[in-house]
């Protein structure tokens, strides 16, 4: 079929897109963190550095190359791994390798495996909540627009969208752990080691975190679908006699998802190394917590290491947020 | 419950409409109408904007209910009491014995559904039929009102379908359910003239055929007399005149309905000669081998190709053709909004590019066109500013000038877009195409966002300001007849080319080209005896 051929096109084209805009994402945060003025190797090592130390770190981020060969060198790693000295042994970092820690010692890959799968299940857990309660409270209010509970759900989500996570997250545990205690104080469990308990122990994580963002998606919903009701194909269907819960659950709901569909996106990708409040609430540790962490000891390989894979999944988010518009509306794709 | 309402009267009266009325907020849209129609029997509510006939249409199938509309009144529609009718004995009217084809047919449908599945879906609420069964009849129908390979083509979403093709899965749409009354709310408004034929002829088939009342909604008399037995003229919420289309159209009692008539621009009516010598003037703008391209490679569209054409001195060029014949475009390289791909405008003999003052242009949409945050006033001064005049006091006075020489008042000066109506809308852009002394205008569709009387208006403006300035006119338009009332020489374009160009009485009276006699056949008549006749004339090639 020719609009399906169409369509692996502009999947193909968004793809390629992404790897662009991740190349782009990578150059700039290398020149950024480690073209910036001051001695990098101080910088990196920590004050406290002897002068052995700082030759040996000079030596192995190739401070006496120019910018380019290094940023080249650290291409080489991503793809192929290198091999690098600890002073005592030689040790392999294979790829995609993001280079050592200064502080630790670490592979900053081993760093981000080690953390990753904790701010993914906050996240994947939280989005499904935020979409169901956001999405529902719009789709609702919108509806029942200029009733009683509309304005309900109206100042609802106000308030949501006025308050902080620590404070939402705070009384959900004191409540839910202090004062009734129908679950423990949360503490991180793999899913791998126990599915039953990880989701347990996720479960106010992720209702504080989700709390705060569907208000955002309630009033963007609401909007969406205040606009695609008044459009003229659904005065076609009400005037045919189609109930009101098909007009509104099918024709006005496909129409408002598009805007929904690129916020959720967004706030996906962002969520994985932003989620920084909520990590450090419920003492997950995620990638936020360690991003926040390795830019207060100014860790310039772990920071830059992170910042490139969250901006990963911000790009991934992004394309697979285009690839479902396409595939909801092919029209996206002609244009 | 309320009981359904079948009484004597309604068995052989499809709707019965008894004073009514329908207010929003403080404005009566429709004020005391009372109307009958037999089944089987076709009427047409016509009349300008604002004047409630599309409010009657919505208040038929109780659209209204649930908006804050005050309707009163009582409407009787296929045996069902629309105004004490429940919920549910409302959506059992809408669609299964009254079903509604709107204005717009790209809006009308949802966008992100295949054109068969929206069908099938009204058919099946009002059916217990089984998806299958539903889907083969959205293909039936579609067949039925003309859709080529119906059950292929049924897959499509509607931005896959022409507007033409739209507009007859609308009408399929309606059928599927077979109605008793069809209401047909602008039909053919948003559609080409030949394609307009297309479809009233359809609606005309399929009313022979199924039995089906129709009420037509149009602010077009020609479209009411190809179309329907009887006709109400609407003004301001009240009917102004009811009988039958031949009386009506033929010998109008009411003052109104001459006024509307006279303001219909006629295609079969030479215009009057003013100028022996039109024609023969010196050329102002010359355009020669103008050609346009959109998009890059494969998607290339070429929207004009290959025109020349010459504007003379103080004359009127009408540019006629249908939607994508690259009229617009051919207007925006005249006036320099567009550079053309290839080819040349000379301005007074000389090569021109990007804009010059003395070619001026008056759009479409008066209300797009103005900034809506901005005095009119303002609006008009912008070119005398752009020209380098700083003097407020001489802006004031040449603006209060020339708002007051297309008919506006001084005073408006300080007024905004919104405070006026579509025709002085018009008048302003034509004010601010005046400020900059211009020898040539551009009109791209000046009249075709407004009623017939305001039209008449706004075209008498600009005959008389050619009169008086010497101004020669590009005339851009969609509208036969209006083109033929204001041009000396008519240049008939299709697909990006001129197919026919000459003097106005010789294109129309004598046409060449055979798109040319095409478009001139689907333009309706206004009498409905010679509308008749086209229509047969328009079947014989068909079924030849």
């Amino acid at each position: 079929m020719s609009v399906f051929g169409g369509l692996t096109g502009f999947v193909l084209r968004r793809v390629l897109g992404a790897v662009a805009t991740l190349f782009a994402l990578s150059v700039i945060v290398y020149v950024v963190f480690y073209a910036a003025p001051g001695n990098v190797a101080q910088i990196t090592c920590g004050p406290r550095c002897s002068p052995e130390q700082l030759h040996q770190v000079a030596q192995q981020l190739r401070l006496d190359d120019p910018l380019h060969v290094r940023y080249w060198h650290f291409l080489e790693g991503l793809v192929a791994g290198h091999d690098y000295s600890t002073g005592t042994s030689v040790e392999h970092c294979p790829a995609p390798c993001l280079g050592v820690s200064y502080q630790s010692g670490r592979q900053v890959m081993s760093i981000i495996t080690a953390k990753l799968p904790v701010s993914l299940s906050l996240v994947a857990g939280a989005m499904v909540l935020w979409l169901v309660l956001g999405v529902g409270t719009g789709v609702l209010s919108a509806w029942r627009r200029g009733r009683t509970s509309e304005r309900v759900l109206t100042a609802l989500t106000l308030a949501g969208t006025a308050t902080p996570v620590f404070v939402i997250g705070l009384v959900l545990m004191i409540v839910v752990c202090g004062e009734f205690q129908w679950l423990p104080f949360p503490q991180y469990v793999n899913l791998t080691d126990d599915p039953e308990q990880w989701a347990w122990n996720l479960l106010l994580p992720w209702l504080s975190l989700a709390l705060i963002e569907a208000a955002a998606f309630a009033r963007l919903t609401r909007a969406s679908m205040l606009e695609t009701l008044a459009e003229d194909h659904i005065r076609t269907f009400r005037a045919y006699g189609v109930g009101e819960r098909s007009v509104v659950g099918r024709h006005a709901l496909r129409g408002a998802l598009a805007p929904v569909i690129a916020l959720n996106a967004n706030n996906v990708g962002s969520a994985v190394g932003g989620a920084v409040l909520t990590e450090t609430l419920f003492g997950l540790p995620g990638i936020g917590q360690e991003l926040v962490h390795a830019v207060n000891v100014v860790d310039l390989p772990v920071v830059v290491g992170m910042v490139l894979v969250v901006g990963f999944f911000v790009v991934i988010a992004n394309t697979v947020a285009d690839v479902l518009f396409a595939v909801a509306d092919r029209r996206v794709v002609l244009a | 419950m309320s009981p359904v309402q079948t009484t004597g009267d309604a068995r052989t009266n499809l709707v019965e409409v008894t004073d009514l009325s329908v207010e929003f907020g403080e404005v009566r849209a429709v004020d005391g109408l009372s109307f009958r129609l037999a089944r089987g029997a076709a009427l047409a509510l016509v009349g300008e904007s604002g004047s409630g006939k599309s409010t009657v249409a919505s208040a038929l199938l109780g659209l209204h209910h649930g908006t804050g509309a005050r309707v009163r009144g009582s409407v009787l529609v296929a045996g069902t009491d629309v105004q004490r009718a429940s919920g549910e004995e409302l959506r059992r009217l809408r669609g299964a014995k009254a079903a509604m084809v709107f204005q717009d047919p790209l809006s009308s449908l949802d966008p992100y559904y295949a054109i068969g599945d929206q069908i099938a879906e009204v058919y099946r609420v009002h059916t217990r039929a089984s998806r299958r069964a539903a889907r083969a009849r959205a293909v039936r129908v579609l067949e039925r009102v003309g859709i080529p390979d119906a059950a292929r083509r049924s897959r499509a979403r509607p931005h896959e379908f022409s507007g033409g093709m739209r507009q007859r899965a609308l009408i399929a749409m309606a059928l599927a359910c077979e109605p008793d009354l069809l209401i047909a709310d602008e039909p053919t408004t948003a559609l080409d003239v030949t394609v307009q034929a297309q479809i009233l002829d359809l609606l005309h088939t399929l009313r022979e055929e199924t039995g089906m009342g129709l009420l037509l909604v149009t602010h077009d008399v020609g479209v009411a007399a190809e179309s329907v037995d009887e006709v109400l003229v609407m003004r301001d919420g009240r009917a102004v005149e009811h009988g039958p289309v031949t009386a009506v159209l033929g010998a109008p009692s009411a003052a109104y309905t001459r006024e509307l008539l006279g303001a219909v621009p006629r295609v079969d009516a030479p215009r009057e000669t003013r100028k022996a010598d039109s024609g023969q003037g010196e050329a102002v703008l010359e355009a020669t081998g103008l050609r346009r391209e959109f998009g890059r490679g494969r998607r290339t569209l070429t929207a004009v190709d290959g025109v020349s054409l010459t504007l003379r001195r103080g004359e009127t060029l009408g540019v006629v053709g249908e939607s994508g014949s690259g009229k617009t475009t051919l207007g925006r390289m005249l006036v320099g909004l567009l550079e053309p791909t290839a080819g040349e405008v000379r301005f007074e003999g000389r090569a021109r590019r990007g804009v010059d003052p003395a070619v001026q242009m008056v759009f479409q949409d008066p209300v797009s066109s103005l900034n809506p945050r901005r005095s009119v006033g303002e609006s008009v001064a912008d070119p005398l500013r752009a020209r380098g005049e700083r003097d407020e006091g001489r802006i004031r006075r040449r603006v209060t000038e020339l708002l007051e020489r297309v008919g506006l008042e001084g005073a408006h000066y300080d007024r905004y877009p919104h405070e006026f109506s579509g025709g002085q809308r018009q008048r302003v852009g034509i004010a601010r195409a005046l400020a900059a002394d211009p020898k040539v205008i551009v009109c791209d569709e000046p009249v075709s966002a407004l009623d017939v009387t305001t039209q008449a208006q706004v075209v008498a403006l600009l005959g008389e300001l050619q009169r008086e300035l010497g101004i020669a006119l590009v005339f851009v338009a969609h509208d036969l007849a209006v083109v033929r009332q204001v041009s000396d020489r008519v240049a008939v374009m299709h697909r990006g080319r001129i197919v026919e160009e000459g003097p106005a009485d010789e294109v129309y009276g004598a046409p060449r080209d055979p798109y040319t006699r095409q478009l001139l056949a689907a333009v309706p008549a206004l009498d409905p005896e010679a509308a008749a006749r086209r229509r047969a004339a328009r079947r014989e090639p068909a079924t030849a």
